[in-house]
């Protein structure tokens, strides 16, 4: 058992090397390729099914391609996946919530196994995210709107240099499509990157320095 | 160290035409030895002092039996080898792997049980030879249940493969703990599954039959693998090129 | 830990970290443990109910057998260490389905394996949780069941300590195969038919040292080998659930 306290590195370049990855029988990843770098912002387009989600996960390193690799700083990913974690963010479809907790007792579990935060601060990320008035009720009482933001809060409390977003504004009103704007421009103007899956315009302050679509 | 071989029998296609060639190499000889080591077994060697004529059965039973366990270690080799290197053909070895090794295990059982009958008086006891082959037998199933839960190739191969792992490492604990149970429940009628102390002309045909029953499955296994590699690899173009071939 | 202010408007930053090569240090790995399992049990309290059920198996299990057997005491006594065991082994089978069932469902598992923290040591603390969940109060129950079968009060310390011990190493045995069987649907059966045949060496030992326990003699060496194959199940089992865990996230 590793009980290595690994701090995060920063993503100053990140590389996806000719990834070819297959489901079964469907070839999904058909040898994506891109340079990202501090402050950048990869938009990733497709149909639905065109393999996103996998694209995603792949980078992440929770699928192993058949070929090509993953590289951040000029090092394979998979060589040292715990410290690439530490300095990473994944936000898939759901919002990984559970609920009986509170939005609250959510984020206390959720992030503090990855980092210690004090109360001030997740009240803080919270008030963020226009969260403070309902975040004391079980999250089986918010709406899919709400736990969007809950999730968004987990994003903010989080110093990771590279985010992974899957659809992150689904479920979102306009106001808080524009808090996942300010987020993410935050995230790009200290240095960090973002990876983005979403058929969807990116939300107002934020420009992609690239798009990948993918194909089905 | 050279290791070419090694990745080269990775490759789908080539191990695919290495099967094919090599099957008759172990089919033959095991057909021979499997007949000779039989009639020699079952004919010539002398009846046994104690148990007459109803020893002979161990000419299928201790074959069977060695066979079943030999299997599952060949299967959980084949399991590790394909989780770490991610060798799709491995996978494809340890899945044909386990309808061999269970049906061995199930001939065992059943030679084991027809040779309790005439000293025991009744079909089953709950020795640890038998009581062990039984557990094996659940392992078999549980192995090949568990692929046939995932829909998904890649998923029923790494997660039967990390049981076939598991079982593995537990087989021996298993089995010293069934002998250690049946150690403290020693029935009265000491009626055992002892080994006859064995002349040559009794043991050779044991050995005959074990390298038979060897070289059986080896043969029986390339088949089958063959069947494996064409269903996984049905959608890939060189198996529309090998086959009009 | 990086300063950070109180937002004074919606639009301030959270953080005013220049870089992040001094991003705040990772949480240490037992504190990330420790976290993981007043989640798991601060989960469990708050759906009470569930708690029961396990519990109400074990009890229904036990007395099935006066009822399809024979209400003799002194019969009952001659089966109780295999009637207790094998309702122990049942009802915390019934359990393990839980063990990670929802975690797996909302992506929990998977904020756990991109962590940055061991997913060995994580799946340890949900699996120490389980245990005090199910395990610990089942072998606090079972001196109820014994003395429905007729054992004699002196053996109670003994079998509560044998099923301490015992359903230790039966919640991480099952946890490898709850983590095997994750995202199948109906897996009852079949993760009965994987946990069972490498449970058996716990029922052996478990049952002779109870069965020694309610006679009154010493049960220390079965004890001692059920302790063995404990220690081996803590410090094996949570690796291989790992394991299986990742190969169900791929």
């Amino acid at each position: 058992m590793n009980l290595r306290d690994s701090g995060a590195v920063p993503v100053n370049h990140l590389e996806a090397e000719d990834l070819q990855l297959w489901r079964g029988d469907r070839h999904v990843l058909k040898g994506v390729a891109f340079v990202l770098g501090r402050g950048e912002c990869l938009q990733v387009t497709g149909t639905n099914g065109a393999g996103k989600t996998t694209l995603l996960r792949t980078l992440c390193g929770l699928m192993v391609p058949e070929a090509g690799r993953v590289l951040c700083e000029g090092r394979d990913v998979r060589k040292d996946l715990p410290a690439f974690h530490s300095s990473l963010m994944y936000l898939g479809h759901e919002a990984p919530l559970k609920a009986d907790l509170t939005a609250r007792e959510n984020l206390h579990y959720w992030i503090g196994v990855r980092r210690s935060v004090p109360g001030s601060i997740l009240d803080a990320a919270l008030a963020r995210v226009g969260a403070s008035a309902w975040c004391e009720r079980l999250v089986r009482t918010l709406s899919a709107g709400q736990k969007r933001r809950v999730a968004l809060a987990g994003l903010a409390l989080m110093f990771a240099p590279l985010w992974l977003l899957d659809e992150p504004t689904t479920n979102l009103d306009t106001e808080g499509q524009q808090v996942v704007g300010a987020l993410m421009a935050e995230q790009l103007a200290r240095g960090g990157a973002i990876v983005i899956a979403t058929h969807q315009q990116l939300p107002a302050p934020v420009r992609a320095a690239r798009i990948l679509e993918l194909a089905a | 160290m050279r290791w070419t071989w090694f990745h080269r029998l990775a490759s789908p296609p080539y191990l695919y035409g290495l099967a094919a060639r090599l099957t008759p190499w172990f089919a033959w000889p095991a057909a021979l030895l499997i007949l000779g080591g039989l009639y020699a077994g079952l004919v010539l060697a002398p009846p046994d002092y104690q148990q007459g004529e109803g020893f002979r059965i161990i000419y299928v039973h201790v074959p069977s039996a060695w066979m079943s366990l030999m299997v599952y270690v060949i299967m959980g080799v084949a399991a590790a080898v394909g989780l770490i290197w991610r060798m799709k053909v491995a996978h494809a070895v340890a899945a044909s792997c386990a309808p061999i090794g269970a049906s061995f295990t199930v001939a065992a059982l059943v030679t084991g049980s027809l040779w309790g009958k005439p000293m025991w008086g009744t079909w089953w006891e709950w020795d640890p030879r038998l009581t062990s082959e039984l557990i094996l037998l659940f392992l078999y199933l549980g192995f090949m249940g568990l692929r046939a839960g995932f829909d998904d190739t890649q998923r029923a191969d790494r997660a039967g493969a990390l049981l076939a792992i598991v079982g593995l490492v537990n087989v021996p604990i298993i089995h010293y703990s069934v002998i250690w149970w049946n150690s403290l429940h020693q029935a009265p009628s000491v009626m055992r599954f002892g080994k006859p102390a064995m002349p040559p002309a009794m043991l050779t045909p044991l050995l005959v039959l074990l390298l038979g029953f060897t070289l059986f499955f080896a043969a029986v296994l390339l088949v089958r693998v063959r069947a494996e590699i064409l269903q996984r690899e049905r959608a890939a173009r060189w198996i529309g090129e090998t086959l009009r071939t | 830990m990086s300063s950070a202010r109180m937002p004074a408007a919606a639009g301030a930053a959270i953080n005013t970290a220049a870089s992040f090569g001094q991003a705040t240090p990772a949480a240490p790995a037992l504190s990330a443990a420790r976290l993981a399992l007043a989640r798991d049990l601060t989960l469990a309290f708050r759906k009470r109910g569930q708690l029961i059920q396990p519990l109400a198996f074990f009890a229904l299990v036990t007395m099935l057998f006066p009822l399809a057997v024979s209400p003799e005491l002194a019969r009952l006594r001659a089966m109780a260490p295999g009637v207790l065991w094998v309702a122990a082994l049942l009802a915390s089978l019934l359990a393990l389905e839980f063990l990670f069932r929802d975690d797996a469902y909302d992506g929990t598992l998977e904020q756990y394996a991109l962590s940055g923290q061991s997913l060995t040591w994580l799946l340890f603390a949900k699996t120490v949780a389980h245990w005090l969940l199910t395990g610990l109060p089942l072998a606090l129950m079972a001196p109820l069941a014994a003395l429905s079968l007729g054992v004699a009060a002196a053996a109670v310390p003994g079998i509560v300590l044998v099923m301490l011990v015992g359903t230790v190493a039966l919640s991480l045995i099952g946890a490898i195969g709850a983590a095997l069987t994750l995202g199948m649907k109906r897996s009852g059966a079949l993760l009965a038919l994987l946990t069972l045949p490498l449970s058996l060496p716990v029922l052996i030992y478990g049952a002779r040292a109870t069965e020694l326990a309610i006679a009154g003699n010493s049960y220390l060496a079965p004890l001692e080998l059920l302790a063995a194959l404990a220690v081996l199940a803590v410090t094996l089992a949570p690796l291989a659930a790992a394991a299986a865990v990742r190969i169900s996230l791929e």
